[in-house]
C-alpha cells in the first residue's frame, strides 16, 4: 500500500510538491529559531563562564558586556589601570583580569590580557607556549584555522576591527605567534591574546601607556596618550557576598561602571525573545496552514478517488489497509516536508554563519542538532497523520456498493 | 421474471458455485430484484440479462457480498455469503471472486502491471511477477504493461480489467456491463476474451448486462424484467 500511496502522490506531483514545500518552510522556520536561540543562549553561557562581573567605563552596561565578554561590540571606553589593583584588593574578589582592546588582525580581535583569561574559559594550549614577553601572541583555534598562522610567524595588527588590508597598520610593532589554543567552543577561539603591555607598545606608548578603543581615529588615538588604562576588568567572585556588595560599590565610583553578564544577557535575551516569539508564532501558524493544506489536498483527492477506494475494498483491501493507505500518504508528505525542512533549516543556519560575520562570531553552527528538533519533526508527522486520518475515516463511511453503482 | 431453473446446470459432485434460495431485495418498500431459487455450476458461463433498473446490479452486489438481501439467502463456494459478518464476506470475496466493471475501475496512478500486482497482493498476500506477465500477455497487453489506464484505449482498458479480475485466480468472475460502452466488434472480442481467459483459468463466468448483442453467446441466460411494485 505504500507503493500505492507513492503512486498517488506522484500522480498529482505539483500538489504534492507544494504541500511538502509549505510544511518544509514551517519546519525550517522553527528549526532556525530553535538552533539560533539555543546556540545563542549556549554560547552566551559558555563565554561568560566564571565571569561574575565586568568593570569598565560608564556607558551602556550591555555594550560593556558585549564588548568585553562576547567581543561583538565596541568598548564603552577605558578605565585607569589602577582599577585592576583596586578590584583585586576588594574582599570577595577571587580574580580580576584586565582586558586591553583596540586592534585586530584579519577581523580577529587582539586582546591584551593575562594568562589567567584563557584559563578562566578553560582553554589549553594545542601547541607552543603561553605568551610571556611583550609582543608575543597566542592565537585561538579559529584564528589559526582561518588565517593559517603558525608558531613563529609574525603579523601586524590594524586599528579597530576594520580588518581590511587597506586600513592603518602598526607595521613597526609586529606580534610573533608563540602558542596556539585548542578549540573550546567559546569566544576565545576567535581571539588573539597577548600581554596588556604589548597593546600599549603597539600604540607607541611607554609602559604604562594608553590604549585606544575601537572606532577611534588615529588622531584621537594619539590624543589619548598619557594615562595607563585598560578597557575593562573581568571579575570572578570568591564569595557570594561580593556579588551583593561589589556592583553597588563600583557604580558609586564616578568613572567606573559594573555590569553583571547574567543580568545583561537575560535582559538581551528577553528583548530578542519578544521578536523570536513572534516569529515562532508565525512558524507554528505556517505549520498549521501546511497541515490544513494537506488535509484539503487529501480530502479533495479522496473525493475524486471514492470509486478507487471502493474498488480497493472490493478486491480485498481491509478497512485497516484503506486507513493505512491514506494515512501513509499524509505521513509521506509530512516526512518529506520535515526532512526537507530540517535540511533547509540547517542549511540556512550554515549559510548565515558563513556570510554574516557577527553570527559566525557568536559561534552559530549548522552541524549542531538540538533535541527540540525531534519534537518539531514529531509535530509535523502528527499534523500529517491527523490531516490524513479525517478523510480516511470519511472514506470508510461511504457505501461501497452505492459508490460503485454511481460510478458504473 | 424468468424461471429460476433456466440457469440450472447438472450438479457436479462439488455442488453449485453460487446458489440462491428464495432471493429477493426490496428498497424503500419496493421490490427491486427477485430471483427466487437459482444455481450456477462451476465452470459455467452465465448471462444475467435485463434492462436498466431490473435488479442486475443489486443481484451482483448480493452475490459479491456488498449488499445483504431483504429475503432469502445466497451461498458462494459453499459459504452462506449473506449470513457472514462483514469481515468474513470481505475475505470470501477476496479469495473467491474477481470483478469486472463497465467503468473498469483500474487505479489511474498505477501501471497495468502494478494494477494487477496490487490486486494480487491484496487477495493473495504476495505478488507473482511471472504470473502477472503471463496474464498480461494472455490478454494481449504485453506491449502496454507499463502504461497507465488513461493511456489505454477503451478496448485495452477492458482487457486490463479482465486481467486484474483473473490474476488472483478466482473461482467466480462477475462482470457488470462489460460491453455496454463497446461497438459490436469490440463487444464480441470482449466476450471472446472473457470466455477464453475464464476457461483458461477454470473460472466460472457470470455476466450481467442489458446489452442484447451478446445474449446469443450464452447458452445459459437469466432474463430479468423491469421492476414492478411489490
Amino acid at each position: 500500500m505504500i507503493g500505492l500511496s507513492l503512486a498517488y502522490l506522484k500522480d498529482r506531483g505539483l500538489n504534492t510538491a507544494l504541500n511538502i514545500l509549505l510544511l518544509a518552510l514551517s519546519v525550517a522556520s522553527l528549526v532556525i529559531l530553535l538552533l539560533f536561540s539555543s546556540q545563542l543562549e549556549n554560547r552566551f553561557d559558555k563565554d561568560a563562564q566564571g565571569i561574575d562581573m565586568v568593570v569598565g567605563a560608564k556607558g551602556s552596561p550591555l555594550q560593556l558586556i558585549l564588548s568585553s565578554v562576547y567581543h561583538v561590540d565596541i568598548p564603552t571606553g577605558n578605565v585607569p589601570l589602577d582599577t585592576v589593583e583596586l578590584l583585586r584588593r576588594q574582599l570577595g574578589v577571587a580574580e580580576a583580569i584586565p582586558l586591553a582592546l583596540g586592534d585586530s588582525f584579519r577581523s580577529f580581535r587582539i586582546v591584551g590580557t593575562e594568562p589567567a583569561y584563557p584559563a578562566l574559559l578553560g582553554a589549553s594550549l594545542a601547541g607552543g607556549r603561553m605568551f610571556a614577553a611583550k609582543m608575543e601572541a597566542v592565537i585561538g583555534a579559529d584564528v589559526a584555522a582561518r588565517t593559517g598562522a603558525n608558531l613563529g610567524q609574525r603579523f601586524v595588527g590594524g586599528h579597530g576591527m576594520s580588518s581590511g588590508d587597506d586600513g592603518p597598520k602598526h607595521e613597526e610593532t609586529p606580534f610573533i605567534v608563540v602558542g596556539r589554543l585548542k578549540p573550546t567552543g567559546t569566544v576565545i577561539d576567535r581571539l588573539i591574546l597577548t600581554r596588556v603591555e604589548s597593546v600599549w607598545d603597539v600604540h607607541g606608548i611607554a609602559d604604562p601607556g594608553e590604549v585606544h578603543h575601537e572606532g577611534e581615529s588615529a588622531e584621537d588615538h594619539e590624543a589619548h596618550a598619557g594615562a595607563a588604562e585598560v578597557t575593562a576588568v573581568l571579575v570572578r567572585f570568591g564569595s557570594p557576598i561580593a556579588a551583593v556588595r561589589l556592583p553597588g560599590f563600583i557604580n558609586r565610583q564616578t568613572n567606573l561602571q559594573a555590569a553583571v553578564p547574567a543580568v545583561e544577557v537575560s535582559r538581551l535575551l528577553a528583548l530578542v525573545g519578544v521578536g523570536l516569539d513572534a516569529v515562532r508564532a508565525f512558524a507554528v501558524l505556517l505549520m498549521l496552514t501546511a497541515g490544513l493544506s494537506i488535509f484539503v489536498a487529501l480530502l479533495t483527492a479522496l473525493k475524486e478517488r471514492e470509486g478507487d477506494m471502493a474498488m480497493l475494498r472490493v478486491i480485498g483491501a481491509s478497512r485497516a489497509a484503506i486507513i493505512g493507505q491514506v494515512a501513509s500518504e499524509g505521513l509521506i508528505l509530512a516526512s518529506a516536508g520535515a526532512t526537507l525542512g530540517l535540511l533547509l533549516g540547517h542549511g540556512v543556519i550554515g549559510m548565515a554563519a558563513a556570510s554574516i560575520e557577527q553570527l559566525r562570531a557568536l559561534g552559530l553552527n549548522a552541524l549542531t542538532f538540538h533535541p527540540g528538533e525531534a519534537l518539531i519533526v514529531a509535530a509535523a508527522l502528527g499534523i500529517g497523520l491527523i490531516a490524513a486520518l479525517i478523510p480516511a475515516l470519511r472514506v470508510l463511511k461511504t457505501d461501497i456498493a452505492e459508490t460503485l453503482a454511481n460510478a458504473r | 421474471m424468468s424461471s429460476p431453473d433456466t440457469l440450472t446446470h447438472s450438479k457436479t459432485a462439488q455442488g453449485p458455485l453460487v446458489e440462491a434460495r428464495g432471493l429477493s431485495h426490496a428498497r424503500d418498500g419496493r421490490t427491486v430484484m427477485a430471483i427466487g431459487d437459482w444455481q450456477l455450476q462451476p465452470g459455467a458461463h452465465a448471462l444475467l440479462l435485463g434492462p436498466s433498473g431490473s435488479g442486475k446490479t443489486t443481484f451482483i452486489n448480493i452475490v459479491t457480498g456488498l449488499l445483504t438481501p431483504s429475503h432469502g439467502a445466497i451461498s458462494v463456494a459453499g459459504e452462506a455469503m449473506s449470513a457472514l459478518p462483514p469481515a468474513a464476506r470481505d475475505a470470501l470475496r477476496r479469495r473467491t471472486i474477481g470483478l469486472v466493471f463497465q467503468t473498469l475501475r483500474l487505479i489511474p496512478a498505477l501501471s497495468v502491471t502494478d494494477n494487477l500486482a496490487l490486486a494480487q497482493q491484496l487477495a493473495l498476500g504476495h505478488v507473482d511477477r511471472a504470473a502477472i506477465a503471463g496474464m498480461i500477455d494472455r490478454v494481449g497487453l504485453a506491449h502496454r504493461a507499463a502504461a497507465r489506464p488513461r493511456q489505454l484505449s477503451q478496448g485495452e482498458g477492458q482487457r486490463a480489467a479482465i486481467a486484474r479480475a483473473l490474476i488472483t485466480r478466482p473461482r467466480l468472475v462477475v462482470a457488470d456491463e462489460p460491453t455496454s460502452a463497446l461497438d459490436d466488434a469490440n463487444a464480441a472480442r470482449m466476450i471472446d476474451l472473457m470466455f477464453d481467459v475464464a476457461d483458461g483459468t477454470g473460472a466460472t463466468l457470470l455476466v450481467a448486462t442489458h446489452d442484447g448483442r451478446i445474449a446469443h453467446r450464452f447458452a445459459n441466460r437469466l432474463n430479468l424484467m423491469a421492476p414492478v411494485a411489490a
